[in-house]
């Protein structure tokens, strides 16, 4: 097998995969797995685990898979990640462990991702291997939100012998994990299973506990927490602000998702919550977000499928590979146009007025700017309506912590470093402090505050 | 699980069940809302907190059976039984104060919530009319709770079969025409009713509070599937209300929305009516 390119993963086709929501890569045997470690270069200064946002000692697990050593490669990045079947699978790698992989410079860099990804669902198939949870210290730590950064958070401070207890708004744990993406890039019982692993470290998880309303964070810790992590996410919707947006059938992409992934609507009468798709389903925005959506609509029973995007293709924020699987199943992308009205009929959606839109000078995000073009508007026909074009922070949390310092768009202003807040014991991360991200940062930002927090709990004493 | 403590039969569609939930009852307030869930496969329902009891732990919900989960739920869940998921208090708690002489306003379900905002409103000192209705006797409940509170309880069926004959907006436009001082009105119904009564009210110019059922999913401002329009931007009816001024709601496009679902409930309530006969039919055989 020649080294230059990575071993490929098989997946399902594409023509079949639109009918169903089983999981699309299915996964490295061991034999395709030793095969991709082999190409590993051991090198000395192992830049890929700079590249990773919890620097997972990637050298060591690739080594342990090519020697077969399979449950200590599971164990190897367990020491640092407790998501990993998650990460595995959503990490854009491509943009950090892998592009700073050294054979990347000349060859395809190593499948890093694919490798977590096998490591995992291997050990899913055999002993589960549980972190050591050291002494126990007596502190108690509170957990606000059942997300990548929460989860993190709760179990690197589990690992070091604190008692940790998790609050999560919804009726499951996973946050956007379960909500939000979909089951064919991320499926459910995995999440469940990275789940209860932290649970038997010794986690406590309790669900549908509205902090903000039940108790204050102020009030956690007057009764008895000696630090709160805030990790709520960015669960807000936002809206374009174009008029007939609030027709029937205009969804935020957080209520098209949630329908479908947490609720099941796709086996609607099945499970109780419906969802609705009509036959031309229009997806506004470019990230993952929106790629998730475009191609739920489609198995949704959607006949086409359509990215409205008011950049080119070059600056779609999605990952590659997510473009790469959209295209294949058949998404159409509407490039440089952004939608300026919605056309509603009998109060549903028939349809979206466009604009064309042509690149101008890079804006602070240093993209360039989209500019619409004059006397370019054009009509789209459509039955649904996805807007996908970002999440604000959660409103409960911060609107209910007195005194915690909030920046102009309401997200905690924490230390990026250790997620310390304005006020003392109080400690946030992930998209509450940054603004939508990806889960690998949430859980690096929840890493950093557990570290941040046992330092805080050890010296109080 | 959270257990079912009593459930009472309020009248032929209309049950009052108190679940277990103390962490919910002690922080209850007026006009704050719940999401429950049935089982495993049930949909997320929000439903008013009527009232809650920080001692016993239990929250009072009121439920009216006209989907197949709310159907299920009267069929199905008992005292001593349990709902899977109970999550609250969500919302925006109404603001009671001493406003002076208030009408409260209340059409089928929408007794339920309205009736512990116009004990408050009487608990802060205010002279408190009620009007409350339904389509006929049988949807109409809480008469006595709400003549034992109220100064002054006009009571309305569409068909005259208890009460005055009429529609709850009749007594409202009576009251403010015969220019008595009215300092606020809340309206909590169907739509329709809150419409009227809002467009009643802004004639007189009296300041008016809605509480709006618009769908909702996660109830916790996450998927925006409730959003209504106030004063011309667009709400969150969970987390920014449920309740609103009336005057610049857009009660059309609420019941648009309200109405999305139609044939997706119609089709769920059917197959769960028709899978019910079937067990019936087989239990007798």
């Amino acid at each position: 097998m020649s080294r230059e390119k990575q071993v490929p993963m098989r997946q399902q086709d594409s023509d079949i995969r639109i009918h169903n929501f089983d999981e699309v890569p299915l996964g490295y045997t061991e034999e395709e797995a030793i095969l991709e470690a082999e190409r590993c270069l051991q090198c000395p200064n192992a830049p890929c685990v700079e590249g990773c946002p919890v620097q997972i000692d990637i050298p060591r697990f690739i080594d342990h898979i090519k020697n077969r050593r399979f449950a200590e490669a599971i164990a190897t990045i367990k020491e640092e990640n407790t998501l990993p079947a998650v990460c595995g699978r959503v990490c854009p790698q491509e943009n950090q462990c892998q592009v700073v992989c050294t054979l990347g410079k000349r060859l395809e860099p190593v499948a890093i991702g694919k490798l977590e990804r096998f490591c995992a669902d291997w050990e899913a198939e055999h002993e589960r291997y549980c972190p050591e949870v050291g002494k126990e210290t007596g502190y108690r730590v509170a957990v606000i939100g059942a997300g990548p950064a929460g989860l993190t958070a709760a179990g690197d401070l589990r690992k070091l012998g604190h008692e940790v207890t998790i609050f999560e708004l919804l009726h499951v744990a996973g946050g956007v994990l379960m909500y939000g993406i979909p089951e064919f890039r991320l499926p459910k019982e995995v999440v469940k299973r990275e789940i209860s692993a932290l649970e038997e470290m010794g986690v406590k998880i309790e669900v549908n506990k509205v902090i903000g309303q039940i108790y204050t964070v102020d009030e956690l810790l007057e009764n008895g927490y000696n630090a709160v992590f805030i990790g709520t996410g960015a669960g807000l919707p936002r809206f374009l602000g174009v008029p007939g947006e609030n027709l029937n059938g205009v969804y935020s992409a957080n209520e098209f998702l949630t329908r479908t992934n947490l609720m099941r609507a796709f086996r609607f009468p099945e499970y109780d919550t419906p969802i609705k798709v009509g036959k031309c389903v229009i997806t506004v925005g470019g990230g993952n977000v929106a790629m998730d959506s475009a191609r739920t609509a489609l198995r949704l029973g959607a006949k086409e499928s359509i990215i409205v995007y008011r950049r080119s293709e070059q600056e779609l924020p999605a990952r590659r590979e997510e473009v790469e699987h959209a295209k294949e199943e058949g998404i159409k992308f509407q490039l440089l146009t952004n939608p300026i009205r919605f056309i509603g009929k009998d109060g549903a959606v028939a349809g979206a007025e466009c604009i064309r839109m042509e690149l101008g000078e890079p804006d602070e995000s240093g993209r360039r700017r989209p500019v619409p073009i004059s006397g370019s508007e054009f009509t789209i026909k459509a039955d649904t309506v996805v807007v996908a074009i970002g999440n604000g922070p959660h409103p409960l949390v911060p609107r209910t912590t007195k005194g915690l310092k909030l920046s102009q768009h309401g997200n905690i202003v924490a230390d990026p470093k250790t997620g310390q807040t304005s006020k003392e014991g109080i400690f946030a991360g992930g998209d509450i402090v940054t603004g939508a991200a990806t889960v690998i940062e949430a859980m690096g930002a929840g890493k950093r505050a557990a570290a941040a927090i046992d330092r805080y709990l050890k010296e109080k004493k | 699980m959270y257990t079912i403590l009593s459930k009472m039969t309020l009248s032929s569609q209309i049950r009052e069940y108190v679940i277990e939930a103390p962490e919910v009852a002690r922080a209850a307030k007026l006009g704050q809302f719940i999401v429950l869930r049935l089982h495993e496969r049930g949909e997320r329902i929000p439903l008013t907190i009527v009232d809650a009891d920080p001692q016993a732990g239990g929250v009072t919900i009121v439920v009216q059976e006209v989907g197949k989960s709310t159907r299920e739920m009267g069929d199905h869940f008992h005292a001593g039984g349990s709902v899977l998921d109970f999550a609250g208090p969500l919302g925006v708690p109404s603001e009671i104060e001493n406003y002076g002489t208030v009408i409260c306003v209340g059409g089928g379900l929408g007794i339920a919530p309205l009736y512990p905002i116009a004990r408050g409103l009487k608990k802060a000192g205010n002279t408190v009319i009620g009007i409350i209705g339904a389509r006929s006797k049988d949807l109409l409940f809480y008469i006595d709770r709400m003549d034992a509170i109220c100064d002054e309880l006009h009571v309305m069926t569409d068909d005259g079969s208890t009460g005055r004959k009429g529609f709850t907006v009749d007594p409202l436009r009576e009251i403010l025409s015969s220019r008595r001082k009215i300092d606020r009105v809340w309206a909590i119904g169907p739509a329709i009713m809150m419409k009227v009564c809002a467009e009643v009210t802004r004639e007189f110019d009296v300041p008016t509070v809605v509480s709006l059922n618009s769908i909702m999913i996660d109830g916790t401002g996450m998927c925006g599937g409730c959003r209504v329009e106030v004063g011309g931007e667009a709400k969150f009816a969970c987390v920014d209300g449920p309740e609103f001024d009336a005057h610049k709601v857009n009660f059309d496009l609420l019941m648009s929305r309200q109405s999305f679902y139609h044939e997706e409930e119609r089709c769920a309530l059917d197959r769960y009516l028709a899978a019910e006969k079937e067990k019936e039919q087989r239990e007798d055989r």
